[in-house]
């Protein structure tokens, strides 16, 4: 490169070519082998969890209560528990995160209060996850007196995911192209009939799997219900936004804690139909994306 | 565009002269109103979000601290909240998190980078579309699952080639959570170098620069505020990071830097009271408000910095 290798013999360039070109293979070659090993250590993972629980996993592990002794334990509780917990959590996220969506990228103006609610956002998205456990079990808990509630869970878990959903569905509304906005203002439409009956709808597949997305995020987390106080050893279904309940992680993480080997097996079969649910959701995702998106020309 | 729908209606009003037309339209006046601010809101919920956080965990703190003076908390080097000798000194907590992070990031930082360079400057467009999303699977895994496969797998493992490891110890726990970061790595610090210039690159190779010329003394240098961006934010993760430590790493906190040994981590030891039946109001359970207060601070000082590298760093470029 500098003025001196302009003069370089011709053999001296060519070793010093060959070196590079030795660099170049070199590092390909430990770059593949990182992508092996971060993606083998995945197959791994998969194999492991499907080689000590895929025998567990029956009718009677799906509908048994959890028990003192392993081989009848089941996780219909914590099953049912997660379902009836992302019901309420999306109940309570979605339109609160989709809204503020909306008045971000619609209506607010440029201003100091804007630049805090999205610094904030940036913000909390980054706070780990047990922070809200530790709000979750001081505001929702005790000032509140929700008591370690489904409620009082999926109020906490609303507020842990609300910066995904915001951030996802406003990605989704910065898509809508403008014209179709203006279109809409051209016929007379007034603004909240513009994004209520044109821009929302259009940005609506978007917006579905960016909460699907947030949705696993929170069927997989574990620490924020800890710190909030759910129960680990539930023995009966939900019945009520009162009513104490636990999830599967936790569950899983209860029988990971206890020292038999037998209940070992059981938290594999737990996880892998918690893997088994993701997946679905992540495939239903992807799916309705495909299916209901529009072409629109811009 | 608001002032075009006023006028439109206004015009409305005008051409027909009615008086149903007219009250319907303040109506509909009202009703936009309304919702602006329903949506406004919304909105303001995350910063309510943020200020009932500060509240909750300075309001416990406060209270924490009347019991137990500052400088025996940040100097004391035993922190055992749970004997019957109560000594509160955050040293091992933070030793641990320390511990277990820097383990993660050395696994974290080197692989997440080669594979960023790679998609970013060697890998065709089809492999990236087929390797990205793969790496996604990994990064949607719950850590619940990481934990399992730590202490299940990883441990007994590294047993056979270090046989005094013992069955809880930071070292698989840290390996584990490195692995789990490295998608996040590769993608931010990928962005990074994708979206550099193409006049970089073609200046480079016109100037006689080798691929690998080109990508350590250009690119690489280029996209350091970027780089340094994604590790810093995948420090703060490694900090916050919750089931993988509580399974894998124990919960006995020792002021060690042994990675054979078991010990506690900030998030731990908060899982391990929440666990517990700690009475409400007694200075143990104040105890995760203020270790969950200084990892909050941790984090915050960590994602704020990163944010900051992000945004000038957006500047650079952006001819």
């Amino acid at each position: 490169m500098s003025a001196s290798s302009l003069h370089m013999p011709a053999d001296v360039f060519q070793e010093r070519r060959a070196k590079q070109r030795r660099f170049e293979r070199i590092f390909v070659g430990v770059a593949l082998a990182c992508l092996c090993f971060a993606l083998g250590v995945l197959l791994l993972l998969i194999g492991k969890v499907l080689f000590d629980g895929i025998a567990r996993i029956d009718g009677d592990f799906l509908t048994s209560f959890p028990s003192r002794f392993a081989e009848k334990a089941g996780i219909y509780a914590a099953l049912v528990g997660s379902v009836y917990l992302m019901l309420l959590t999306g109940a309570i996220a979605v339109p609160l995160g989709v809204g503020a969506a909306v008045y971000l990228e619609e209506y607010a103006p440029r201003n100091r209060l804007t630049r805090i609610i999205e610094l904030n956002l940036v913000n909390l998205a980054g706070v780990p996850s047990i922070i809200f456990g530790i709000l979750g079990l001081q505001l929702f808990v005790r000032v509140l007196g929700l008591d370690r509630s489904l409620l009082a869970g999926a109020l906490t878990m609303s507020l842990l995911i609300l910066p995904i959903i915001v951030i996802t569905s406003r990605e989704a509304i910065r898509m809508v192209p403008k014209s179709l906005r203006d279109a809409s203002l051209a016929l007379g439409a007034t603004k909240l009939q513009t994004i209520a009956h044109h821009v929302v709808p259009v940005a609506f597949p978007n917006i579905l799997t960016g909460c699907i997305l947030a949705f696993s995020r929170a069927l997989g987390e574990t620490a924020p219900l800890i710190t909030m106080g759910a129960l680990t050893y539930v023995a009966f279904v939900p019945d009520g936004f009162l009513s104490p309940f636990t999830v599967l992680p936790i569950q899983t993480f209860n029988w990971i804690s206890r020292p038999q080997a037998s209940f070992h097996t059981n938290a594999a079969a737990a996880i892998i139909i918690l893997l088994a649910v993701l997946l679905l959701l992540n495939s239903i995702a992807i799916y309705l994306r495909s299916r209901l998106q529009r072409p629109l020309s811009d | 565009m608001t002032t075009d729908t006023i006028s439109l209606e206004k015009a409305k009003q005008l051409a027909s002269g009615g008086l149903s037309i007219s009250r319907s339209g303040s109506l509909r006046k009202t009703v936009e109103r309304c919702v602006e601010l329903l949506l406004l809101f919304c909105a303001l919920s995350s910063v309510g979000t943020s200020l009932a956080i500060v509240l909750v965990l300075g309001v416990e703190a406060a209270l924490f601290f009347k019991e137990v003076p500052l400088w025996r908390f940040l100097t004391d080097t035993q922190w055992t909240p749970l004997f019957v000798d109560k000594q509160y000194g955050i040293l091992p907590l933070l030793c641990g998190t320390f511990l277990t992070s820097v383990i993660a990031l050395v696994v974290a930082l080197p692989v997440g980078l080669v594979i960023a360079i790679y998609l970013s400057e060697f890998a065709s467009t089809r492999a990236r579309k087929c390797l990205k999303p793969s790496l996604e699977i990994l990064a949607g895994i719950p850590t619940i699952v990481f934990g399992y496969f730590a202490l299940m797998f990883v441990t007994p493992i590294l047993q056979i080639f270090i046989p005094e490891l013992s069955t809880f110890n930071s070292l698989s726990a840290g390996l584990v959570m490195g692995i789990m970061i490295v998608p996040m790595v590769a993608s931010l610090s990928e962005d990074a170098l994708y979206t550099l210039p193409s006049a970089l690159r073609n200046a480079s190779y016109a100037l006689g620069a080798t691929r690998m010329q080109m990508i350590f003394r250009v690119l690489i240098p280029a996209a350091l505020g970027g780089i340094t961006a994604a590790f810093i934010l995948a420090m703060s993760r490694a900090v916050g990071e919750t089931m993988i430590v509580a399974i894998a790493a124990g919960q006995q906190p020792t002021l060690t830097l042994d990675p054979r040994e078991p010990i506690a981590t900030m998030t731990a030891f908060i899982v391990q009271i929440s666990l517990g039946d700690t009475p409400h109001g007694t200075l143990e359970y104040r105890s995760i408000f203020v270790v969950g207060g200084t990892l909050f601070l941790l984090t915050l000082i960590m994602n704020f910095i990163s944010l900051r590298i992000r945004e000038r760093f957006k500047f650079a470029y952006a001819g």
